[in-house]
């Protein structure tokens, strides 16, 4: 019986790996510049690219089921869920005028 | 405890003490989890009956207030960690769910085992606590006296409450795999019974939500061993973010408590009415739109904190939407029973008693969702009784109505019929008697948490405790009687409510591979023939 | 691409089985499955499910940072520019590195190559062992420099910026404690290997170890430019 996830080439984890060293350099190269708030938009913009990388094609998810694809999503999705929620209260604070709220 | 004579069933064999320890038989891992959640409730609930004779009187005379806080706290930390998020779950749910998928057992048996065993060393921590002089800091853990000031067993009862909730993420994530690639042929999901919908939508919370409190407890063990402070006022730290991370969890959490119960009410329901579940696929989507929202609305435990009115009045409005479902569900098991062939055994009195104190625990809940409302309500004996309502009212009420109707399966014997109602009503009535007085006092301002109050209301805490004995009567018959039951109860049959389902269809008790023959569904669940219809000869 | 599942039968079902059909079994089919494909599945499916707990577990700590950092900018940079921002660049290209090898390794057990698995992994191994000892001397150096939060920590600092310590060893902790326990389930996996267990039919245990620790690798991606590069362009 075989199994249904094809064998990918060496060559594709490889270029997957350069990508992500390359990533790296760059992410530290653009940190000896001041570009004020875009510094960690393009930080973590780089760290999604990355993790990204490797969730498609080092772990696989490109060809996992559609199930297995909606749980990474729904993962991502519950962690924006407690960071909006959250952040909901501290970024509002003090809007009102009413001392400690 | 064997099963009566010449059945081969997963009680019998393999035989031993090690054949039960070692198991991978999901039902066999069901009745360790039972024995385990019914050691804890009477441990739970003797701490609250410390709690209630302190509150026969107003003075604080029984205890001193640092043994009385341990009281409480003992109580809630042992009640939910160690009884309520497991109950239905880890026993009906562990038992029923494979057959209901008509499967030979979960996806990950080992893992199985492997939670029953992080259950027991959370409980032995949990017991370890309660020997080395207790916890005080409510079991809510609130910084910064849980980190700074409390001289109690915190870090130990936070790790207890971590390995409990990691074994609950291991039943969790089994029962996903298993409802997702395990169904016999022919189970699509709207085949599938309520019960598993109830069980997957539970899981789904149990994932995603017991993570952010193990972290949550793991910062307070930190803060307070290592002095790694981060909810630390004097270094700028904010004790209200702990409340944040922990709600995020404790919120859902009370939705992991009694989703897994209405899963059980509504196959009570059908079962007792011999009817189609009303409006099945709106009762089926609204546990998962209860998982969903439940998560969107913890801080409606933060209205009195310093959190932003502005956040507190999203809370507050998403906590009346998630209110919805549950109604739903509430109006569907009514139509349901309506026009019903309803027979009137035991389960059907345990679900009168559940629908009319879910009932009245989920209103009283809006009450507490408005904040204006909850300015005054807050930290009193409203909640108390609110959160009692819907947990004991409520949920324990669906898992022993469940434990009644699915005995005779699980092991082969009849409990006695009408011990089995009385049980049921004075249950109801003792529980009406404890906490009703509670909505009373609360909302004339008892605090909770407090040993000592004003004399005035004395009478009716005397009720509540009084009615709390009442309670431990009834839950104690019980005990007795189903114990009795395994030694001298009737034999009883395959399926003796008439009840449709797979688990209908296998011998009581059934063998350990469930399923002669793998099962092929072709029928809706809850598949009973109308009135009109029934054949005769 | 071909998915294994029947789209016939109801989505997720499987095909009728009665006891007395006789058929073969993969010695390492576990009774309750009925196909391989359905227990690898099942498996990776899992280990999804659980790497979505570890994603919750990690992101309450990340939620404590975004909101501390929203509320002490300042003391975040102050923080950050202590931090050796080369040993934690080397880390993560260390760790990428040991991603690499990890899914050669797993490629490895799906061609049937022995020399392959065997020879990845313990890369693999040296690969993390090595994350690990660089973080031992990062640790180390803020020892010597009182930057530890509790009573050593130096006085002279603003409080905020003992909240940010506290979040970069909580973290970073709590993620090495991970590739700790990562390197053991590989050591266990590379016995595993040496005895042949994996082949082409059957490497199950050899791919959702993988899947952990790229989510490993994938926690430190986030961690090394939240923590080390921030005002970077400041101190440097």
């Amino acid at each position: 019986m075989s199994t249904s996830h094809p064998v990918t080439s060496p060559l594709t984890y490889v270029a997957v790996f350069l990508s992500l060293a390359v990533l790296t350099i760059l992410t530290v190269v653009v940190a000896y510049y001041d570009f004020g708030f875009m510094n960690v938009v393009v930080a973590l913009g780089i760290a999604v690219i990355k993790a990204s990388l490797v969730v498609w094609f080092f772990m696989g998810v490109r060809y996992n089921t559609p199930l297995t694809r909606v749980v990474v999503v729904a993962g991502l999705f519950w962690l924006l869920i407690m960071f909006g929620l959250g952040m909901s209260d501290y970024l509002t604070r003090g809007w009102l005028g009413v001392p400690g709220r | 405890m064997t099963a009566p004579a010449g059945r081969h069933s997963y009680l019998d064999e393999p035989h031993g003490v090690a054949a039960w320890l070692l198991t991978r038989d999901h039902k066999r891992i069901a009745m360790l989890y039972l024995i385990s959640i019914t050691v804890f409730f009477a441990l739970g609930g003797f701490f609250a009956t410390l709690v209630r004779l302190e509150l026969l009187t107003p003075q604080g005379d029984l205890l001193t207030p640092d043994l009385y806080n341990k009281a409480f706290t003992l109580h809630g930390i042992i009640m939910i960690f160690f009884f309520l998020v497991p109950a239905v779950p880890a026993t009906l749910g562990n038992f029923f769910i494979p057959i209901m998928c008509g499967t030979k057992d979960l996806a990950f048996p080992r893992i199985n085992l492997l939670s029953w065993y992080l259950y027991i060393i959370g409980g032995l921590m949990a017991l370890a606590v309660v020997a080395m002089g207790g916890v005080d800091t409510g079991w809510t853990f609130y910084t910064p006296y849980s980190t700074h000031a409390s001289a109690t067993m915190v870090t130990l009862a936070a790790m207890a409450a971590f390995v409990a909730g990691f074994s609950s993420i291991l039943t969790g994530f089994n029962f996903i795999v298993t409802v997702h690639r395990m169904r016999a042929p022919g189970l699509t999901w709207f085949r599938l019974p309520l019960f598993v919908w109830a069980h997957y939508a539970t899981s789904l919370v149990m994932i995603l939500g017991t993570p952010v409190v193990a972290i949550t407890l793991v910062l307070v063990a930190a803060e307070r061993t290592l002095g790694l402070g981060i909810f630390d006022p004097k270094l700028g730290g904010d004790p209200v973010l702990f409340q944040h991370l922990f709600w995020f969890y404790s919120h859902p959490a009370v939705y992991i408590m009694i989703l897994p119960g209405m899963g059980v009410i509504s196959e009570m329901v059908a079962a007792m009415s011999r009817k189609q579940v009303f409006g099945y696929s709106f009762v089926a989507f609204s546990s998962l739109a209860i998982a969903i929202l439940g998560f969107l609305v913890w801080g409606h435990h933060l209205f009195m904190s310093s959190q932003s009115i502005y956040a507190g009045l999203v809370f507050s409005i998403i906590t009346m939407l998630v209110a919805v479902p549950s109604a739903v569900k509430t109006f569907n098991w009514t139509a349901t029973m309506y026009k019903g062939s309803i027979s009137w055994e035991s389960p059907t009195y345990w679900i009168i008693g559940f629908m009319g104190l879910f009932l009245i625990g989920g209103l009283t809940g809006l009450f507490l969702a408005t904040m204006g409302l909850d300015v005054h309500l807050t930290d009193t004996y409203f909640v108390v009784a609110h959160f009692h309502y819907i947990m004991v009212g409520g949920n324990v009420m669906a898992f022993l109505g469940g434990l009644h109707f699915y005995w005779p399966k699980m092991t082969g014997r009849k409990y006695p019929e009408t011990l089995g109602k009385v049980s049921a009503v004075l249950v109801f009535v003792g529980f009406n008697l404890t906490f009703f007085p509670q909505f009373v006092l609360g909302y004339m301002g008892m605090p909770r948490r407090y040993h000592a109050y004003p004399a005035e209301w004395q009478v009716l805490n005397v009720l509540s405790t009084g009615g709390a004995g009442i309670l431990g009567i009834g839950y104690t018959l019980l005990f007795g009687y189903f114990v009795w039951s395994l030694f001298k109860g009737e034999v009883a049959e395959r399926n003796p409510w008439g009840a449709t389902g797979l688990e209908w269809q296998i011998p009581s008790p059934p063998p350990t591979f469930n399923f002669e023959q793998d099962p092929v569904v072709t029928e809706p669940a809850y598949n009973y023939k109308p009135r009109r219809e029934v054949t005769v000869g | 691409m071909a998915n294994a599942h029947d789209t016939t039968l109801a989505h997720g079902a499987v095909e009728a089985h009665g006891h007395d059909q006789a058929h073969a079994h993969h010695p390492k089919l576990q009774h309750h499955f009925y196909s391989m494909e359905q227990q690898l599945e099942a498996s990776i499916l899992g280990m999804w499910i659980f790497l979505v707990t570890e994603i919750m577990f990690f992101g309450g700590l990340f939620l404590a940072y975004i909101v501390y950092r929203t509320m002490y900018p300042e003391a975040w940079i102050a923080g950050s520019n202590h931090l050796n921002t080369y040993m934690g660049g080397g880390n993560t290209l260390v760790l990428i590195c040991s991603s690499l090898t990890m899914v050669l390794a797993v490629r490895a057990a799906q061609v049937g190559s022995r020399t392959g698995q065997i020879v990845n992994l313990i890369l693999t191994i040296l690969f993390g062992s090595t994350f690990l000892v660089v973080k031992f001397f990062e640790y180390a150096e803020k020892f010597e420099h009182h930057l530890v939060p509790g009573p050593n920590f130096d006085p002279a600092l603003p409080g905020p910026e003992q909240i940010f310590f506290a979040l970069y060893f909580i973290m970073t902790g709590i993620h090495a404690l991970h590739m700790v326990v990562g390197i053991g389930i590989m050591l266990v996996i590379l016995r595993m290997a040496w005895k042949g267990t994996f082949t082409p039919e059957y490497y199950g245990p050899i791919e959702v170890s993988g899947l952990y620790w790229h989510f490993v690798d994938i926690v430190w991606i986030f961690l090394f430019p939240l923590l080390y590069l921030l005002g970077f362009h400041l101190g440097h």
